[in-house]
């Protein structure tokens, strides 16, 4: 018999909660944290669920195995150390698990990713699970990459201080000619738009390759620069097949003097995005990252990955604008919950909100933050509202609400310019936009037809559609 | 709805010229200009004048009109170093900015007093 104290093997299935349920535990800085969801399948208990959940995102399988003596499993196990009640919810919870820190990779969101929304997302003693926050310890942040560039250097290379950065997808998204397609990115830089961007799915079908999209945007670039004086840029999608491709495309970006380049960061994978931002940080390229697929992960309130865990493991990867969504658009968001996330994703130190559904501090060190993008459905009479909630950091991106301005793009991209000037101009006057917004609009349009026009055009178009995945309140 | 216009711009239109924030908008007058000057003092940035020949204003480096006034919140005082650039540069583009130290960004960049368009 082996000495008191001293483990010895004996087979068979054990209840989790024996090994990882560890409510004593206090986390320790190093350690990530993470907040799950849990609705658990009947008759399990809510200890058993959150010590299951701990141990199949960790070290755990659903039986004891020999060569679990030959490890310290103690030091490398998760452990599930609270449980919370969810507000309006009679059969989720909340479940903390913390997890050492040397169960990952360093600088590798993909070893991050596959370990905590692994496995554990089928397995069948819950009914559904949502990672809802993690808590990355700073001694990993600093393992990671982050932003090839970063906000304050982005705003130095493109020359755009004191204001949001304007944007416009080109639409239709599929279908123009290369050269069609460059006509409408210049007529809506020279209106006065900094960004003109690929749409997610260009990316090089047979009507309009990558080769020829890319010449023909950079004329466009480079006349709408000489004939305004400011600096422009178009995201180029370098969204590919294989990583092999993705690296042509930004090579080919880069020989031709493009600022930036886009990806997209879920469909293309982590490993591609990390490998991209590396590469736009030795190449001194701007990073806009697309998000195709999150609402996939993010949009059931039970079920999946709360967006402001991607926005993380974005900022981790790499990028220098992410979307984030627009709050007043067409596209789903709750005002408060977007607030947070938009905060994870700009600022240097994020403390626990669960106003804003933030479940940690976030401490990002030295990693520099992102700009935010919004887009999404928006035109000149959501300017004030996006000012005053996005601020200055952040790409306000109007894609039917300028190419659809019955005068053209350039009269729609110098609608939105005069119109978030105006925003911005009245901001720093102390003026309230949200409240005045209809006022300064109204007193811009005056020396500007442009904007007249667009405000005549786009002043019923509303969404008023109830948001799906809401922060969890008691009211519901 | 209006009838359609034509958008005036363009490379033999020197006017087409811009100068990032704000050169979309009318001139500033006198009193809007002084908002804007409170506000760069309100949020504890430094003040800074800088000047450029218009037809070089799109180079990153403007002439600096002497140092930037680090810790200046008389407002008095920050517009009287603007105009007296201007009245030294009458023909250049003359920007007042807001050096924001903990970002180590311009928080605030305008241009008040614009150049003769060339």
């Amino acid at each position: 018999m082996p000495k008191d104290g001293v483990k010895s093997y004996s087979a068979g299935v054990k209840e989790y909660r024996e090994t990882y349920w560890t409510p004593e535990y206090t986390p320790r800085d190093t350690d990530f944290l993470a907040c799950f969801k849990i609705i658990p399948q009947e008759g399990v208990p809510r200890e058993e669920a959150a010590a299951a959940v701990a141990a199949e995102s960790s070290t755990g399988t659903w039986t004891t195995v020999w060569t679990d003596l030959l490890t310290d499993l103690d030091h490398y196990k998760g452990r599930a150390y609270a449980i919370e009640d969810v507000p309006g919810s009679d059969e989720a919870f909340y479940a903390f698990i913390a997890y050492p820190i040397d169960l990952f990779e360093e600088g590798s969101v993909v070893n991050v990713m596959t370990s905590l929304v692994g496995n554990v997302f089928g397995f069948k003693a819950v009914r559904a699970l949502r990672l809802e926050d993690v808590r990355i310890p700073i001694a990993y942040v600093m393992t990671c990459g982050g932003p090839p560039h970063g906000i304050q250097v982005e705003r130095d290379i493109m020359n755009k201080y004191g204001r949001p950065l304007l944007g416009c997808t080109i639409k239709p998204k599929l279908g123009l000619s290369a050269k069609n397609y460059g006509r409408a990115c210049y007529e809506g830089l020279r209106g006065g738009l900094d960004f003109t961007k690929d749409d997610e799915n260009v990316n090089s079908q047979p009507f309009m390759r990558w080769r020829q999209r890319f010449d023909f945007v950079m004329e466009a670039i480079h006349k709408a620069e000489a004939e305004t004086g400011e600096r422009k840029g178009h995201y180029l999608n370098v969204t590919a097949p294989t990583p092999e491709e993705m690296y042509k495309r930004a090579e080919y970006a880069k020989e031709l003097g493009a600022p930036i380049i886009m990806h997209d960061y879920l469909t293309g994978g982590f490993t591609a995005n990390t490998g991209l931002a590396n590469w736009c940080r030795d190449n001194g390229m701007l990073l806009h990252i697309h998000r195709a697929m999150h609402a996939v992960l993010d949009r059931n309130p039970n079920h999946g990955i709360h967006f402001r865990v991607l926005t993380k493991m974005l900022r981790l990867s790499g990028g220098d604008h992410l979307h984030t969504g627009t709050v007043v658009g067409k596209l789903e968001g709750d005002r408060a919950s977007t607030l947070g996330w938009i905060d994870l994703l700009r600022e240097k130190c994020i403390k626990e909100d669960r106003s804003r559904g933030i479940f940690f501090d976030q401490d990002w060190g030295s990693m520099p933050g992102a700009f935010a993008v919004a887009s999404g459905g928006i035109h000149v009479w959501h300017m004030p509202a996006l000012v005053n909630i996005f601020g200055d950091d952040a790409v306000l991106q109007f894609g039917g609400g300028t190419l659809g301005h019955p005068w053209g793009n350039a009269a729609g991209a110098a609608a939105n310019r005069v119109a978030v000037e105006a925003c911005v101009q009245a901001r720093n006057e102390g003026r309230e936009l949200e409240k005045e917004g209809k006022d300064i609009l109204t007193a811009a349009a005056k020396s500007s037809p442009e904007l007249a026009t667009a405000m005549e055009t786009w002043k019923e178009i509303k969404f008023e559609f109830d948001t799906v995945d809401k922060l969890d309140v008691q009211h519901r | 709805m209006s009838a359609m216009q034509d958008y005036q711009s363009s490379l033999s239109d020197v006017s087409s010229r811009k100068f990032e924030t704000f050169s979309y908008l009318p001139e500033m007058d006198a009193a809007s200009i002084r908002k804007q000057v409170e506000y760069i003092v309100s949020k504890g940035w430094n003040p800074a004048i800088e000047h450029t020949e218009p037809e070089n204003a799109f180079g990153h480096y403007w002439y600096m009109w002497k140092l930037p006034m680090f810790g200046e919140t008389d407002v008095d005082l920050i517009l009287a170093e603007a105009e007296a650039c201007h009245k030294a540069h009458p023909a250049n583009h003359v920007r007042l900015v807001g050096f924001d130290n903990y970002k180590q960004s311009k928080g605030a960049e305008m241009v008040v007093y614009r150049g003769k368009p060339v």
